[in-house]
This record gives structure tokens, C-alpha cells and sequence, in this order.
């Protein structure tokens, strides 16, 4: 479908620009047409300013909850056809109310803007990091397997409680944060609010035992124990002196005839 | 309420005591991902069609299953069509290479993932209108014990299950099994060997599995699980060619050792399951 037929020419005087330009311009991005840029490409130029806006947390330079909610969506299709670990991690300044009474609105904007930028830190390039709503933030680690999830998270718990924040000339403050965590669990397709419920349940048991510490909700592994994985492998080394057969063929007798007796010894 | 984030083996959604399994229902899973559960089906839905039986293979995967790819077809009818009103059953079951039926389930259809009563029942439907009108019928399930996945094989009479040699693939594969005797009381299991390395060793595996299965899972004498080894299919080059060309094997190359590997599994299952063409 062409919205704009070819021989149709948008003229840009006739585009109500400015309010897209005015946020733009707050944004700090060149807003002028360059010399020799078609419309064509300014125009384009404009909208992809705003969309990187529209996806974006002014205060931190965070995603925002609408680009965190997308990206969970998608995990949501991986994880299902998959089986990936894929771990959300929400977390929260813990008695940062207390920091905006006790020293000033611009002193928590200035906390928010260090934990983001700590946390932006702590993290792989494909995770995603997002300011989740007022002092919350949400990280989403795709690949993340449950055998290191609490490692991850401790990291990052620790990483923001070693930060000296300054907040004015004379003072620094220490802040922790609080974190819970929950797998999408796998082969399953779940919702994107009820995975966001399970991590908040976590949060919440996190805050209520105490706050600065993470709490993870343990993916339900089909309980396949080490002892039946154990035996479920015997087979392997028969299959192992199996591969060897395709090597020449002299060599396969000894082969196999080996190969356990070298495992046993 | 069941919340549908875990692989619950309680789960509300999937009925605990199964509706009576339909007869000539065969349900394709695998425990894990990418095992080649699509690519069997397809095969040996065509290997039953050229041996004279109506096969119709359903994506049970509720659109997640890759047929529509494996076979090159570009539905313009599907079970979401069926679903939603704006299609006759008959108009989504459409004709693929090899001579047997098809019944995509079209990507909209990954909207009713999360298995509401009102989607089970439209379902069941649909399947128990399905049945009369042909001798088989192929279910290409999802992997693992979602909800989807295990209402499918509920309804199933017999499990053929895909595993790879892989230690990955077979652990899975035995934790599904695990869960569909704990949970549907299946008693017989098929297991099908894919990208098989070495002859004999499918039938290796079975009884490997076969021990381990009768040592923690079937404990009860009384409710012994048998798990039957239908057979193996050799690693075959063939396999990749005709899954790049989008080409169905058993059409264009079914003398190769993996084609004759999905005949002899359609003639194993014709001596033990599936009655004769009339």
C-alpha cells in the first residue's frame, strides 16, 4: 500500500513540524534541514528522532516502559518456540522517598540517573534495561541460564549499593536496591503480565525480608534427577565408539573394544 | 486458577483424566525444540498416502509448527479462519505434495496459546470432525509440556515420540514421558530415533530409556510403561537438501537411506497400529 503516490510531493511547509521540532530541539538534536538533505531525508530524520523518543525515558536515557513491554512480548514468541531462558529482573530503590524528602526532588533525579547509568553498565549488549515506573527499574537477560540468574543479579545488586552518589558539592549518598526476578518458563507462552507478576511477587518478598538483597523465582525444572541423567547416558559411550566407525576401517575394531575399557579405567 | 506461566503437570487447563483417546489420532511431540518433529510428520504422512491411506497432518502447534515451510504452501484458508468464523472446515483442509491433507493453523492462531475452555472445545470440535474423514491423522504438536502441547497429545491414541541421540534431546524427552504417564496415564510411548548416527542404536537408546523409566517412573508393577521403538532415521544429506529446496523427501528422493528409514517406519506403524487401507 503507498500512502503517498508518487506523484504526490509532501511539501514540508505544509506539515505541522514545529511541535515535532520543539521536542526534538529539547532532545538537543539538530533540528534544521542541512544543506544538500532532501525533504525525503529530513523528514525521515525527524521521525526517526521521535520514534527513538517515543521508546525512550527522558531523565535516565533508559528504555522506556513501552520499549521494555515490546521487547518482552518478543520474548515471550522466543522463549515459547525455543525453550531459551530468559530471566526479568524488576528492581527498586529501596527508601527512595526518603531521599527526595530529605535532600531534594533533584538530588533522587540524580540518584535515578547514576543507578541507570550503573545498571546500563552491569549488562550484556542484547539485554534490555529499562526504567519501569518512578524508582523501578526492569532488566530483561535473554540466554540467561536459571544456574546463573541469582549470580547475575547479586552482581548487579552489589554494583549499585558500591556507588557513592554525588548529589551536591559536599555530599554523596549510598543507595541499594532491591530486586525480583522470574524465567519465562519454558516451551510454555505465557503473558507478558502475569511473567511481570511473578517477578513483582519476588520484589515485593525481597523488600518484606528486609530490603538490598534479590529474590529469584526458580523456574520449575522437569525434575530429571542427576541420577536418572546418569543413567540415561550409558548408551553414549556405545555411541561414541559408534562415530569412531566411520573412521577407517582397520582402526574400528580396536576402537571398540577400547573405548569403555578407557572410560572404566 | 492455573496462571499459564508454569509447565504445571496439574495444570486445570489440560484435562487430568483424558477424554477418551480418538482412535487413528497419532500425535507427533518431541521434548525438545528442533528435533525434526515437522519434518517426520510431513514425511510420514506422505509414506502412509503412498501406501493408500487418507492422511491429514494438523499443525497442533497452533501455528508454531513450521509445515506451511517444510512444504512450501501458502494457506490463504486456515484453523484460525475455522476459529474465528470466516471459514468452513472444509475449506482449511488443503492438499500438500505427497499426496495427503493438510491443516495449517495460520500465525493468528498463536492468540489462543494460552488454552481457554472455549479454545479447548472449538478444538476438540474440530478434531472429532476431522477423524471420520480420514484413516490417519498426523498431529505435528509443539515440544515439551506446555498446556498446548499436552491437550493435544491428550487426544491422541497413540505418542510418537521424536528424540535426536543428544544427550539434550533425550533427557527431555524422557521428562515428557514422565509427565504424560504421571499425568494421562499413557502406558505405551513410540519412540522414533532421528538423525541416527549408527544402526542399532535407536533401539540402544529404547532400552536405555526402557531401564531408566522402569527404575523411577513406573514403580507400580501393576501400570508398566512400555516404550516401543518404532525405528530410526539415518543422518541423511538428502534430509537438509530437500528441507533448503522446501521440497518434501519422500516426493523427490525416497530411496535415500532416510526416505527408505520413514517407509519402513509407515510400514511398522501399518503391522501395529494403523488398520490396512480397505
Amino acid at each position: 500500500m503507498t500512502r503517498f503516490p508518487d506523484t504526490s510531493l509532501v511539501n514540508l511547509h505544509n506539515l505541522k513540524l514545529d511541535d515535532a521540532c520543539a521536542l526534538l530541539q529539547h532532545d538537543a538534536k539538530n533540528i534544521e534541514q542541512e544543506a544538500g538533505e532532501s525533504d525525503a531525508a529530513y523528514l525521515q530524520r525527524l521521525i526517526d528522532g521521535l520514534c527513538e523518543l517515543s521508546l525512550r525515558d527522558p531523565l535516565t536515557g533508559l528504555n522506556n516502559r513501552r520499549h521494555f513491554r515490546s521487547v518482552l512480548e518478543r520474548s515471550i514468541d522466543i522463549v515459547a518456540r525455543s525453550g531459551e531462558s530468559v530471566l526479568l529482573l524488576l528492581l527498586d530503590i529501596d527508601r527512595f522517598k526518603s531521599i527526595n524528602d530529605g535532600h531534594g526532588h533533584l538530588a533522587g533525579d540524580q540518584v535515578l540517573r547514576e543507578i541507570a547509568s550503573c545498571l546500563a553498565h552491569c549488562l550484556r549488549p542484547m539485554d534490555t534495561v529499562a526504567r519501569y515506573g518512578g524508582e523501578e527499574f526492569a532488566i530483561i537477560l535473554p540466554n540467561c541460564r536459571p544456574a546463573f540468574g541469582l549470580a547475575v543479579a547479586e552482581r548487579i545488586r552489589k554494583s549499585v549499593a558500591a556507588l557513592s552518589i554525588p548529589v551536591s558539592p559536599l555530599l554523596s549518598l549510598k543507595v541499594t536496591i532491591s530486586i525480583g526476578g522470574a524465567y519465562a518458563p519454558e516451551w510454555v507462552r505465557s503473558t507478558t503480565d502475569l511473567w511481570i507478576e511473578r517477578a513483582d511477587k519476588q520484589l515485593y518478598r525481597a523488600k518484606s525480608e528486609g530490603r538490598d538483597q534479590v529474590c529469584l523465582d526458580q523456574p520449575r525444572e522437569l525434575s530429571v534427577s542427576a541420577e536418572e541423567k546418569g543413567l540415561l547416558f550409558g548408551h553414549l559411550l556405545m555411541d561414541e565408539s559408534g562415530i569412531q566407525e566411520n573412521v577407517p576401517r582397520d582402526a574400528t575394531s580396536d576402537e571398540q573394544s577400547n573405548a569403555p575399557k578407557r572410560e572404566n579405567a | 486458577m492455573n496462571d499459564g506461566l508454569t509447565p504445571d503437570v496439574e495444570n486445570k487447563n489440560t484435562p487430568k483424566v483424558p477424554l477418551k483417546p480418538l482412535g487413528k489420532v497419532l500425535a507427533v511431540t518431541s521434548g525438545k525444540g528442533g528435533v525434526g518433529k515437522t519434518f517426520v510428520s510431513a514425511n510420514l504422512a506422505a509414506a502412509l498416502a503412498s501406501r493408500g491411506h487418507r492422511v491429514l497432518v494438523l499443525d497442533a502447534d497452533l501455528g508454531l509448527a513450521n509445515l506451511d515451510v517444510v512444504l512450501n504452501l501458502h494457506p490463504k484458508v486456515t484453523l484460525h479462519d475455522v476459529f474465528t468464523g470466516k471459514a468452513k472446515l472444509e475449506d482449511a483442509i488443503l492438499p500438500a505434495p505427497g499426496g495427503f491433507s493438510v491443516l495449517l493453523a495460520g500465525s493468528g492462531m498463536v492468540e489462543y496459546s494460552r488454552l481457554t475452555t472455549e479454545v479447548r472445545d472449538e478444538f476438540l470440535r474440530i478434531i472429532s470432525s476431522l477423524v471420520p474423514r480420514f484413516d490417519v491423522v498426523l498431529m505435528d504438536t509443539g515440544a515439551g509440556i506446555s498446556d498446548v502441547v499436552l491437550f493435544a497429545v491428550s487426544l491422541a491414541s497413540e505418542v510418537l515420540m521424536v528424540a535426536t541421540p543428544e544427550p539434550t534431546s533425550l533427557t527431555d524427552a524422557y521428562a515428557t514421558i514422565k509427565v504424560l504417564v504421571g499425568q494421562q496415564q499413557r502406558q505405551t510411548v513410540r519412540l522414533i530415533v532421528n538423525q541416527s548416527t549408527r544402526s542399532g542404536s535407536g533401539q540402544a537408546i529404547t532400552n536405555q530409556l526402557q531401564q531408566v523409566l522402569d527404575r523411577f517412573v513406573a514403580t507400580d508393577p501393576e501400570h508398566p510403561i512400555q516404550l516401543i521403538h518404532l525405528g530410526d532415521i539415518p543422518v541423511d544429506p538428502e534430509v537438509r537438501q530437500a528441507i533448503m529446496r522446501r521440497q518434501l523427501m519422500m516426493q523427490h528422493t525416497p530411496d535415500c537411506p532416510a526416505g527408505k528409514a520413514i517407509a519402513q517406519l509407515a510400514r511398522t506403524l501399518e503391522r501395529t497400529v494403523i488398520p490396512k487401507p480397505a
